[in-house]
């Protein structure tokens, strides 16, 4: 029973004695556990959002033309629509009309197939004016893949959906005319807004959130690339199935030389978590100096311990008190700082923790969760952990005083 | 007086060289002596003539730089740190001029704290209560932290403490240099039930008046015996 452990209770009343010295000291752990939690969690709740996000796509499989290099897995048109400007598509490898015909072919009976024309564009609406994302994509299967917030999709040629952002950014409502093309450049294309379409977020297959989305026609009257596409999208309705499409699709299409690449979720999922762990370990590391700085204040206050108590460990030692005794009552003292501060430390992470990841993440859904909880215990650990290494000097040079030299101290 | 023929303490020609940049220092000089289970010795000599070294060397908080020193038929030079630390614990009982109880504990802690330490549990048959009975300390001056104590009572508390693991020998340094005369009366009385009860104890001090309890005396004078 430590509790009863005369030595542990030397140490607790060494602590109280000096309260606030030993508060200030855990006070630095406290700050060290509350940054490391908060930061893990942050990161952890990133990780499970985007998961959760990602694993809705699981169903996704995007069919590019080989590139020779891996090819990015976002879908087309994420990111901003301002600034850049070099055209998605015409340079590339793009997919052609057989090989989408192959795919069709392998692939209609598990699923819907569509086919995607994509290109940046820029967009004036009235005085203002900015990039986009153009969709071109087969007016049949626009009802199957988005989902409307208000209005109805496109009928006609000039008639497009475009996604809430772009709402947004240039005042659209339904029945807003805007023109694709740059109007210095030449000419300009016309269309109307026929429906505006609910968020969808970052996506494999199509990131239409800052997108105007048209029929093909509508494309190819403005882009040509008949017959060209840059990626096939396959919307798998098993999702055991998934795996075998993909598997078949590659035997098919890369018979004879590497035409085409598969991407489905797990790779998207892969980078991103990947990248989130990473970003996660690059803040805890910062977090983590301010454990370090709290180590040397533990360290600090350990050594000041043994130098106040010099003549008690020279008594201590001449009445038959081991070496490792007195190594141990330091380290308990050590210890209780650390575990004082940790267990402050944990609860004060529940709750800077949940702001933080309300304010980072947008969302604590998953706070509660097993994978951003550990992050508490594990903090905690580190703390009490650095408390004792910092306590391992002063406690080694304590029991080594030489008992006649540590009785003679004032 | 129970004085047995055997010795517990032998020192054969003991000396301790103290190494310092000046030059070595020789504290203790080639000194023989036994003390017989059951004497009252007293250790007695000027400042500095090696009186504390000696007792330090009999007390095992150090060991002699040449020459054999047995306790209770133990050879201390052989020993490690350990070994020396459980002696002190098991075999001597160390009462000290500035009492040197410690400050964090209450008096009851700290007489229990050498039993604690040999026995690895809490007294729970009442040895230390009787213990501080004994030397004059009751319940409630036994819940008392040291400093709310007087030098008299404090002295009582240590004396309680050097006898809780009933050691073979109890040493006492100077034991009423911090102490008014009736007072030290007082601890010299029980130092002096004690020897009648069979204890060996070593006594260093300076004063002749608290020499006299002791039956023998030994004069120390520039490290040997004088």
């Amino acid at each position: 029973m430590i509790g009863k452990d005369i030595l542990f209770q030397l140490s607790v009343r060494s602590v109280r004695l000096h309260l606030l010295r030993s508060v200030l000291a855990a006070l630095g752990i406290v700050i060290g556990v509350v940054a490391i939690a908060a930061m893990g969690m942050m990161g952890a709740n990133m990780t499970l959002s985007v998961t959760e996000d990602l694993s809705k796509m699981a169903n996704i499989l995007v069919v590019r033309a080989y590139t020779g290099g891996g090819g990015g897995f976002m879908g087309p048109g994420g990111g901003g629509s301002q600034g850049g400007g070099s055209s998605q598509g015409s340079d590339e490898e793009m997919i052609t009309e057989d090989q989408f015909r192959d795919i069709e072919g392998i692939a209609a009976r598990y699923g819907t197939v569509y086919f995607v024309h994509s290109q940046s564009d820029t967009i004036e609406i009235g005085d203002s004016w900015g990039r986009a994302t153009i969709f071109g994509l087969d007016p049949a299967v626009i009802p199957d893949i988005l989902e409307l917030a208000d209005g109805e999709y496109p009928k006609s040629t000039t008639s497009v959906v475009i996604g809430p952002r772009l709402v947004q950014r240039f005042g659209l409502k339904l029945g807003s005319k805007l023109d694709i093309g740059d109007s210095d450049e030449g000419t300009t294309t016309t269309v109307r807004v026929v429906g505006i379409l609910s968020e969808r977020g970052m996506t494999m297959d199509l990131n239409t959130d800052s997108a105007i989305i048209g029929s093909e026609k509508l494309y190819t009257g403005i882009y040509g690339e008949e017959g060209e596409y840059d990626q096939v999208t396959i919307a798998v309705d098993d999702l055991d199935q998934v795996a075998t499409v993909k598997e078949e699709i590659l035997t098919q299409l890369n018979k004879k030389k590497e035409e085409v690449t598969v991407q489905d979720s797990s790779r998207m999922l892969e980078t991103i978590t990947s990248t989130l762990g990473t970003l996660t370990s690059f803040v805890m590391a910062i977090a983590g100096i301010s454990l370090m700085v709290a180590a040397v204040s533990i360290f600090n206050v350990m050594m000041m311990s043994v130098t106040e108590r010099v003549r008690e460990i020279g008594i201590l030692r001449s009445i038959g008190t081991q070496r490792s005794d007195v190594r141990r009552m330091f380290l308990y003292e050590a210890s209780i700082l650390g575990l004082v501060g940790g267990g402050i430390g944990a609860v004060m992470s529940l709750v800077i923790g949940y702001v933080v990841v309300l304010g980072m993440v947008g969302t604590t859904e998953f706070f509660f969760a097993g994978e951003s909880l550990w992050y508490i215990p594990f903090a905690v650990a580190v703390g009490v952990i650095i408390c004792i290494v910092s306590g391992v000097y002063p406690a080694w040079q304590a029991s080594n005083l030489d008992p006649i030299e540590a009785l003679r101290a004032e | 007086m129970q004085v047995s023929q055997r010795p517990v303490i032998a020192l054969d020609r003991v000396t301790k060289v103290y190494p310092l940049p000046s030059g070595d220092v020789v504290a203790l000089d080639n000194i023989s002596l036994a003390i017989n289970a059951g004497e009252f010795v007293t250790i007695m000599g000027p400042s500095g003539s090696g009186k504390s070294t000696l007792l330090n060397q009999i007390g095992c908080l150090d060991v002699p730089t040449s020459g054999n020193l047995s306790l209770a038929g133990r050879d201390v030079r052989a020993m490690n740190d350990r070994e020396l630390t459980d002696l002190r614990l098991t075999t001597i009982g160390y009462i000290f001029q500035k009492f040197n109880l410690i400050p964090l504990l209450t008096a009851y802690e700290n007489v229990e704290y050498p039993y604690l330490m040999k026995h690895r549990k809490n007294d729970d048959t009442g040895h230390v209560r009787r213990l501080l009975a004994q030397v004059g300390i009751d319940e409630a001056l036994a819940a008392h932290k040291p400093p709310q104590l007087s030098g008299g009572q404090q002295q009582r508390v240590a004396i309680a403490r050097a006898l809780v693991n009933d050691p073979a020998i109890l040493l006492c340094d100077e034991p009423t240099g911090n102490l008014d005369s009736q007072t030290g009366v007082q601890i010299m009385e029980v130092l002096a039930e004690l020897h009648r009860k069979g204890r060996t104890i070593i006594m260093v001090t300076h004063e002749r008046d608290i020499a006299a309890y002791a039956e023998r005396t030994i004069t120390i004078r520039d490290g040997r015996v004088a």
